[in-house]
């Protein structure tokens, strides 16, 4: 085991690709001159050349379009999007074109693509630069999402991803690419050896409880885990923390069998609440488990607002540990302390048209 | 200006398509009123000079990627009729099972790479399969076709400026039928000569003229050929006209009948089947044969459409995903 940062597990699932696979390449605004937006694929350029890893211009629709060409006809095109705000102006090919190309030409062509890309708030970027969409592209049948909240997982689920004969929609975190972790040592050159794949469809229990699940989506795992630490250590409640790491496909027999056990819920997101992936789980959970819940499944979600640049607004437009704290005592019928932010669902009171989203208060 | 035609046996190839094209597109026009086709049917009777022009430069190991007006396209590449017409019909015999009906056409086997149902978003894809023939070091090209409405798309400046930055083996086809749906090439675009709109972003730009079969055969093999020898992106404009209606719901109103009258003077059809009879490649009888043959093989199209089945319901979730060990989970 060695321990990275989740950028340096990025750039070695990358480099370990692109040695083991020719066809494997890469496409992107500023990765090879410049070692990438957040430096994920510093020295592949020198290691592989610029047949391989191609600066591009900033044309997001038609890169990631060349991606889905190269794809149908058998490369391995990892394409980086600096940030998945720019994703909106790749949609149509994401959508209309590597969700559907499989299906709508009758499974006569494959779209092996992997689309990456960082998300997130944080940095007082304002309402364009700080989304979180993962479950805009949740929503599209032909897509996988992978959302990887630690190095090990960031490493494994890109490897996979890859390999994967599907397009990839692949979020990554920006204010996770600095944190440290264990990864597993690929195996020594010539050597047979594991390597490190993590396989889609597989979540992973952070920490075992019996109290309350709490599903946390890519950086709110880690959230979810400190509120977890906090419900153990200042209010006896021992909650179960669940990392999906892909939405799609879902690991949901994992979180149903949790919910089995502990019979309460809270999903943790740093997107919008409506159409969210907490408004997703949480039907799917109400549908398949509805017997098995003692409380109605809660969500804390970034606020229902562009994303603020003031810091004030910005701390909290999005989830912290608190929310997730208040949420989760929520469900056991307990009052939260006074000074969190109620579910962290905050609505416009003014909007005539928001629906208060179930569980806020 | 006067092209020499081509030998004879291939002369008459391009007649017959051309026909072949013609009959089946009229007959699908038929089947669509009839109901037996839903959704959108995009013609391209007018366009069959361009189309068999533009696509007979090609290699068989040569892409072609299309629109939504694409049902000749697929059978230049050799698509059978019977296919095309059960993939309009929503048939499990159609080319793609009926999944992509009249705007997403495919036939991977023969490198028809699909038409597609947005303006503009095949150009993106056209260039990542340069991209893939040039990284495998192939000699293949593709023939990227679109239509006069797809130049005002951000993917056309896009696509044109990194596939001459990447010096990618693609011919750009843009099918000037003078009309974005309802809205004419002057009132949608400020410069009206489309080959020169690749100028700025490095890419060269021709012209044929899409009435006639030889010509456009002509341009566009020395532009495949030049891409082919020098690894760089060319754009073609095709003049040509539709004389049917963008789509079967058009009441046409934005053109005037003197215009589609003058325009069906120049009908590439009787003209060039005209010109093979001048020549002595082709007598009325020989002309009297294609078209009946034409006629025959669309007959035989619809049978089969129609008897093909439907697909079944159980299908519905069929090639959502290419579900192999590494993908696990639920996914409906």
């Amino acid at each position: 085991m060695a321990e990275l940062r989740y950028r340096e597990a990025l750039g070695q699932a990358l480099r370990e690709e692109l040695r083991r696979d020719e066809r494997v390449i890469l496409m992107g605004e500023d990765i090879g001159v410049f070692g990438g937006a957040f430096k994920v694929t510093a020295g592949l350029l020198e290691e592989f050349g610029e047949r391989r890893v191609r600066d591009t211009p900033i044309s997001e629709n038609t890169f990631v379009g060349i991606g889905v060409g190269a794809a149908m006809t058998g490369l391995r095109p990892v394409v980086e999007l600096m940030t998945v705000n720019f994703a909106l102006l790749a949609f149509d090919q994401i959508v209309n074109h590597a969700a559907h190309i499989h299906y709508m030409f009758g499974g006569q062509a494959r779209v092996p693509l992997v689309v990456r890309m960082p998300q997130g708030a944080g940095h007082q970027l304002g309402p364009t630069h700080s989304h979180c969409l993962e479950a805009m592209f949740l929503h599209v049948p032909g897509l996988l999402v992978a959302t990887p909240s630690t190095p090990a997982d960031a490493k494994g689920l890109l490897k996979s991803a890859i390999r994967n004969e599907n397009p990839v929609i692949f979020i990554e975190h920006e204010s996770l690419y600095g944190v440290r972790g264990e990864v597993p040592d690929p195996p020594p050159p010539d050597a047979a050896g594991e390597e490190h794949l993590v396989d889609f469809g597989h979540a992973a229990i952070r920490r075992e409880g019996g109290d309350v699940t709490i599903v946390g989506v890519s950086r709110m795992a880690l959230t979810a885990e400190r509120a977890a630490a906090q419900l153990a250590s200042e209010h006896g409640v021992q909650a179960e923390v669940i990392d999906p790491r892909t939405l799609r496909p879902l690991d949901l027999d994992t979180i149903l069998a949790s919910v089995a056990k502990t019979n309460r819920c809270v999903v943790v997101e740093e997107g919008w609440p409506h159409g969210g992936v907490g408004a997703n789980l949480s039907a799917l959970i109400s549908e398949q488990a509805f017997d098995d819940l003692d409380a109605p499944v809660r969500r804390v979600s970034g606020a229902d607002t562009p994303m603020p640049y003031s810091k004030p607004l910005e701390d909290i437009a999005y989830p912290h540990e608190p929310q997730v704290v208040a949420a989760a005592l929520r469900t056991l019928g307990q009052t939260p302390p006074p000074d969190a932010t109620p579910n962290g669902v905050v609505v416009n009171p003014r909007a005539v048209t928001a629906t208060k989203p179930a569980g806020a208060d | 200006m006067e092209r020499a035609l081509p030998d004879p046996d291939t002369a008459r190839e391009w007649l017959q398509t051309m026909t072949l094209i013609r009959r089946f597109e009229e007959r699908a026009g038929e089947m669509y009123a009839r109901a037996k086709i839903g959704g959108f049917l995009h013609l391209s009777i007018g366009e069959e000079a361009t189309i068999v022009g533009s696509a007979r430069a090609l290699r068989e190991d040569d892409y072609l990627i299309s629109t939504y007006r694409s049902h000749g396209h697929a059978l230049v590449r050799g698509t059978p009729p019977e296919r095309v017409m059960a993939e309009l019909f929503g048939r499990v015999g159609g080319c793609c099972g009926g999944r992509g009906g009249s705007m997403h056409m495919f036939d991977f086997d023969r490198r028809f790479m699909g038409g597609y149902g947005i303006v503009g978003g095949n150009l993106p894809i056209a260039a990542g399969i340069a991209l893939s023939s040039d990284y495998r070091e192939t000699e293949e090209v593709t023939l990227c076709v679109f239509g006069d409405g797809a130049c005002n798309q951000g993917t056309f400046g896009e696509t044109l400026n990194l596939a001459a930055l990447w010096r990618l083996p693609v011919v750009f086809l843009v099918t000037n039928n003078q009309f974005g749906m309802g809205t004419s090439l002057k009132r949608h675009s400020a410069v009206t000569d489309l080959q020169r709109k690749g100028e700025s972003l490095g890419v060269p730009g021709t012209r044929c003229d899409g009435m006639d079969v030889a010509d456009t055969y002509a341009v566009v093999s020395e532009a495949v050929e030049r891409v082919r020898s020098e690894r760089c992106p060319m754009l073609v404009e095709a003049v040509t006209y539709r004389f049917r209606g963008h789509s079967m719901a058009d009441p046409e109103e934005y053109r005037t009948r003197d215009e589609v009258t003058q325009w069906r003077e120049r009908d590439p059809l009787p003209v060039f089947g005209a010109l093979l009879e001048a020549e002595r490649v082709v007598d009325g009888a020989a002309r009297a044969q294609i078209d009946e043959r034409a006629i025959a093989r669309v007959d035989a199209a619809v049978e089969f459409a129609d008897a093909s089945p439907f697909p079944e319901a159980e299908a519905l979730y069929d090639n959502v995903y290419v579900l192999d060990d590494q993908v696990r989970g639920r996914y409906h």
